[in-house]
């Protein structure tokens, strides 16, 4: 390429090649970045199932709080004031699993000491809201049915899904 | 050996390009012509050899991943990174295999002490202020260096598969979940639309909590991704050392320039 040539020409065919193959090296790297990044993530999530029977809402004697959930589901079964609640074990400070304390009659996490009362409503410690519930629900044959995948925090715990209501006849029954 | 030419002689000359003989030039040969140039110093001066100015922090932090590197392959033959497998590997390593528990607590302790001393080696070098010119570039690599040897702690920390390392990851990755704009929780997730499975916990996780996927990706995260990115910026970090001028060492004074001696902060 002669001098002359370059003056002519701002770009000349060393420089568009020059360009093209680095932009060709530098548009692989970024596509391959971005097909990495997107990897990460895969189309189907696999998450175990969320819904389980637990059993009659008369194994749940009034004013107790049951964890017998608590390994296999994560999940607090409380009876108290005529409803049936379903409280999630994941504390809301930093997400553990609380545990159930029957003597001091609270739940109280292990990671950093945040303490829920028995409707899961946060009073010491640095948890910044209650424990949320799972939906609860009885079936055609009266059994109690809870669907962890579904959550309800303090601002919802008066729609039909968060508790069920547990007439005292029933209890007696 | 220098006197006949023969098998071993060649086998010699094949290894090292230079000769035998404990000469000065020799042993300068030593250093300069083999692969560790950048790593070695051709010439130790004077200054490098006092402790209480550098506190041989750095290097030591170096032999502190050099032997979670060696030990850390060493449980990596018995150590399967699934939840039905992970925690029971790190038992029968403790246990039941020889030596095992001496490789796992060389890891352990190796992993520990080299995050102490990492932070010692940046107290270092900004008490006797080795990140001033031409060192600055230097200091932004030494600060991702410590970054990733914090992951690399953190990644680690998930593997035995115990109480302490699901609920410790769990607290750490509900803590990524509050990230500005990249977390669900955080400020600004609105506005980036990222939800419970798609923000930067999900991307640690790889599922809704700490499970096998979690326990693979932090796995593979700790064996083979941090430690290769760890490696390249180790090499550069060393090798601006050398181009900057040496390890650091006291500024150089009057009576140093005076008589021809030069300092080691540039």
């Amino acid at each position: 390429m002669t001098e002359e040539h370059a003056k002519n020409h701002l770009w000349g065919r060393r420089d568009w090649l020059t360009a093209l193959g680095w932009t060709a090296i530098a548009g692989a790297l970024l596509a391959g970045t971005a097909a990495f990044g997107r990897l990460l993530f895969r189309r189907a999530p696999i998450e175990p199932p969320t819904q389980f029977r637990a059993g009659r809402p008369a194994d749940y004697a009034a004013g107790t709080v049951s964890d017998r959930f608590v390994k296999t589901w994560r999940v607090f079964i409380v009876h108290e004031n005529s409803q049936l609640y379903a409280i999630l074990g994941k504390c809301t400070h930093l997400g553990c699993t609380p545990r159930w304390y029957r003597r001091e009659n609270k739940f109280k996490c292990p990671c950093h000491g945040s303490g829920f009362d028995t409707a899961g409503v946060n009073f010491e410690g640095p948890a910044p809201r209650p424990l949320e519930r799972a939906r609860v629900w009885l079936d055609d044959a009266g059994e109690l049915w809870v669907d962890v995948g579904q959550r309800y925090a303090r601002e919802n715990w008066g729609q039909p899904g968060a508790h069920v209501r547990v007439s005292a006849a029933r209890e007696r029954a | 050996m220098s006197a006949r030419p023969g098998f071993w002689r060649q086998v010699y000359d094949s290894v090292f390009r230079h000769k035998f003989g404990d000469t000065p030039r020799n042993r300068m040969l030593q250093i300069t012509s083999n692969v560790f140039l950048h790593l070695h110093p051709a010439t130790v001066r004077r200054h490098g050899l006092r402790l209480r100015y550098t506190w041989g922090m750095g290097g030591l932090s170096f032999l502190m991943f050099l032997v979670t590197v060696v030990t850390g392959v060493v449980l990596m033959f018995y150590y399967r990174p699934t939840a039905a497998t992970a925690y029971i590997d790190m038992k029968n390593l403790q246990h039941e295999i020889p030596f095992g528990m001496f490789q796992r607590n060389m890891h352990r302790w190796g992993a520990h002490a080299m995050v102490i001393l990492v932070w010692l080696h940046m107290l270092r070098v900004f008490l006797s202020g080795s990140y001033k010119p031409p060192r600055e570039f230097n200091w932004g690599v030494g600060v991702v260096l410590l970054t990733l040897t914090m992951l690399l702690s953190f990644t680690g920390y998930l593997l035995p598969w115990d109480q302490l390392a699901r609920w410790a990851i769990t607290v750490g990755t509900n803590m990524a979940a509050a990230t500005p704009f990249l977390g669900h929780q955080g400020p600004g997730a609105q506005l980036t639309g990222v939800t419970e499975r798609t923000d930067v916990r999900a991307l640690l996780l790889g599922g809704p909590q700490v499970g096998d996927a979690a326990l693979l990706r932090f796995y593979v995260l700790h064996c083979v991704f941090l430690p290769l990115i760890a490696s390249t910026f180790m090499i550069v970090h060393f090798w601006r050392v050398r181009k900057d001028g040496g390890i650091s060492g006291p500024p150089a004074t009057d009576s140093d320039a005076a008589a021809g001696r030069s300092g080691g902060q540039s």
